[in-house]
């Protein structure tokens, strides 16, 4: 057997990416990013607001969390729908306890789809970011450039029609992007997205229509992650999450360099009601950490855009 | 397609060599990060693809990229943290495209030994030719960039053909992490004829293969690192053994798993008679005091060629 040439050729082998979109960089050669009131860690806590259609295409993939039975399947439709009935009201009302600021990443079809729910999160004042239309709505790489920039544009205008927000973050359905992607995102006044989960803080991201933020939304602490895939317990669930913030907290006071915690759940899986009891230890343990700064996407990428060289 | 390549013989483990390392050590231990590069949009590989999404597959390569921008920085601070040098399972071409992350390593007595070129860059289906350049090229690079020999080999992904062991002696090497049969070294046959051995390399105790194929909470992992370490310790008294703890910066060091790790490795390095090795260091005490004896015992005992074992070739590798 003999492979094609191409497999010992690398034609971007050199210094740096082997692509442009941003430049390498040592998290710890970094200078220090200081966050406001000289907290250790900034707290992005991201609510993901899903709406998982029924006739699912699940191309190129099925997207996480999605219908897996023969159509219709009932069963894991109306699993996702309590989280925005029963799951979002509990994860909301948690949060609220302990007085930590949400953001919530919204799937625009759900303007349509639960107008009252959108009103609740809009009447709250926290900030909207952008989730595309649906979690089937994918964009992947193989996804024509003009239907994707048909769905970013239709997502990010119904969000702010709804909202009266300026909606200018991103979260991809299932942090899958295409090339173009990034450059669409930019072109329609989109600042900042949490797609790109190589990094612990805010980075700067190269586009054809100027500079984006990479503001990464953890997947390791994400909670479909580690309970939905890697069936966790979530008190196992709730420990990784301490240890998280403890690490950070600790990293941040013996380095004097600010550290980001960002955390993505699901209220139709951390809000059921077996669930919820370990969220909210994770949230008291939160509460609890002196150097913590509750913020919103856009706060953070605010405060470590001043610094940013 | 052979049955067996009979690379070792069988020797069981209450036939174990009675090791003692430098310093009258019984157990040695090694850790070896795999730095590691992915790339976004390689060639496909006709018997593997290197992401389970289209290209570009945003999720697999940055969860990656994350080991070399913020894992490894985190590791290296608590491997020195507890005097343990980092034998390197390097994809050669972190030499080209983050030459600082190799000065980081030299700086600490590192040692670094060849992954291949890209852990996208599979050996599946290449012919001997190309498995020799490939090979070569990783062990030339990593000597322009560390000024060392490469010694070991782990192959790329752990994509293996029926030459890969021969070829990487051919070329230099001394020793392999790719064999997994047991927790002391033992001599490996290849065509040459040199001196050649096995290195243990521990898959069940490799970050990744516990994280994500076998879903190991990062508590549980620090558990299963002091009850491994607890065990073969104790059975060093018979034979000296060998513990590997194989790591990935974007797994073992994030802010949920690097504590854990810590304390497992604190109660290793806070034992009498641990060696703290490289995976070099490892093989040359083998070669130089065991592996002579490790063959005239198992003569006879099956598996492997009589002649190429007990017959080495002139000039060591190291010579190479």
């Amino acid at each position: 057997m003999t492979l094609d040439a191409d497999h010992l050729r690398y034609p971007h082998r050199r210094r740096g990416m082997d692509h442009q979109r941003y430049d390498f960089s040592m998290l710890s050669s970094r200078p220090p990013v200081a966050w406001p009131g000289g907290a250790g860690v900034a707290l992005w806590v991201n609510v993901a607001v899903q709406f998982f259609p029924l006739d699912q295409r699940g191309k190129p993939f099925a997207p996480p969390g999605g219908m897996t039975t023969p159509y219709p399947d009932l069963r894991h439709f109306t699993l996702r729908d309590y989280g925005n009935r029963v799951g979002v009201v509990r994860c909301l009302e948690a949060l609220d306890a302990f007085d930590i600021q949400p953001t919530f990443t919204v799937n625009a079809a759900l303007v349509e789809h639960c107008p009252r729910l959108l009103d609740r999160l809009v009447q709250r004042g926290d900030e909207i970011l952008a989730s595309s239309w649906h979690m089937d709505t994918l964009h992947h790489g193989e996804l024509a450039v003009d239907e994707e920039r048909a769905i970013v544009r239709k997502s990010l205008a119904t969000l702010r029609e709804c909202t009266g927000q300026a909606v200018e973050g991103w979260v991809s359905p299932a942090r899958s992007q295409s090339r173009h992607t990034p450059d669409l995102l930019a072109a329609e006044g989109v600042r900042y997205m949490g797609d790109w989960i190589n990094d612990e803080l805010p980075y700067a991201f190269h586009t054809n229509a100027g500079e984006l933020v990479a503001l990464p939304l953890s997947l390791e602490l994400d909670d479909q992650f580690l309970i939905g895939a890697n069936l966790h317990s979530e008190w196992e669930y709730a420990a990784q999450i301490i240890d998280a913030c403890d690490f950070l907290a600790a990293e941040a006071a013996e380095t004097g360099h600010g550290r980001l915690l960002s955390l993505s759940v699901h209220p139709w899986l951390m809000g059921q009601p077996h669930r919820i009891a370990a969220f909210e230890s994770v949230l008291a343990h939160l509460a609890g950490c002196a150097s913590i700064w509750s913020a919103s996407a856009s706060e953070v990428v605010a405060a470590w855009r001043g610094q940013a060289a | 397609m052979r049955e067996d390549l009979e690379l070792y013989r069988y020797r069981a483990w209450d036939e174990r060599l009675p090791i003692r390392w430098p310093g009258g050590a019984k157990l040695a231990f090694w850790v070896a990060p795999n730095i590691e590069f992915y790339e976004l949009d390689p060639p496909v590989n006709p018997s593997r693809r290197a992401w389970p999404r289209p290209a570009p597959d945003v999720q697999g390569y940055a969860t990656r990229d994350y080991g070399n921008r913020v894992g490894l920085g985190r590791m290296m601070a608590l491997l020195d943290k507890y005097g343990v040098r980092g034998s390197v399972s390097l994809s050669a071409a972190v030499c080209d495209h983050h030459p600082e992350i190799i000065e980081l390593g030299v700086e600490r007595g590192w040692e670094f030994f060849s992954h291949g070129i890209y852990n996208t860059r599979y050996a599946y289906g290449m012919d001997e030719a190309q498995e020799r350049s490939m090979i070569e090229d990783a062990m030339e690079a990593i000597f322009r960039h560390t000024g060392e020999r490469c010694a070991g080999y782990l192959a790329p992904a752990l994509t293996h053909t029926e030459s890969t062991l021969d070829l990487f002696a051919e070329a230099g090497g001394i020793y392999t992490c790719d064999l997994f049969h047991d927790d002391q070294p033992t001599p490996v046959r290849v065509r040459s004829a040199k001196r050649f051995v096995s290195v243990p390399y521990s898959l069940e105790l490799n970050d990744t293969i516990a994280y994500v194929v076998n879903r190991v909470e990062p508590r549980r992992y620090g558990e299963m690192i002091k009850q491994a370490f607890d065990r073969l310790h104790r059975e060093a008294e018979a034979g000296g053994t060998v513990m590997c703890v194989p790591l990935h910066p974007y797994q073992v060091a994030h802010p949920h798993r690097l504590r854990a790790f810590e304390e497992a490795l604190a109660y290793v390095v806070g034992h009498d008679g641990v060696w703290l090795a490289t995976g070099r260091e490892i093989a040359e005490h083998y070669l130089e005091h065991y592996y002579d004896l490790d063959l005239a015992r198992s003569g006879g005992k099956g598996g492997g060629s009589e002649e190429a074992a007990t017959d080495p070739a002139p000039g060591s590798s190291r010579d190479a």
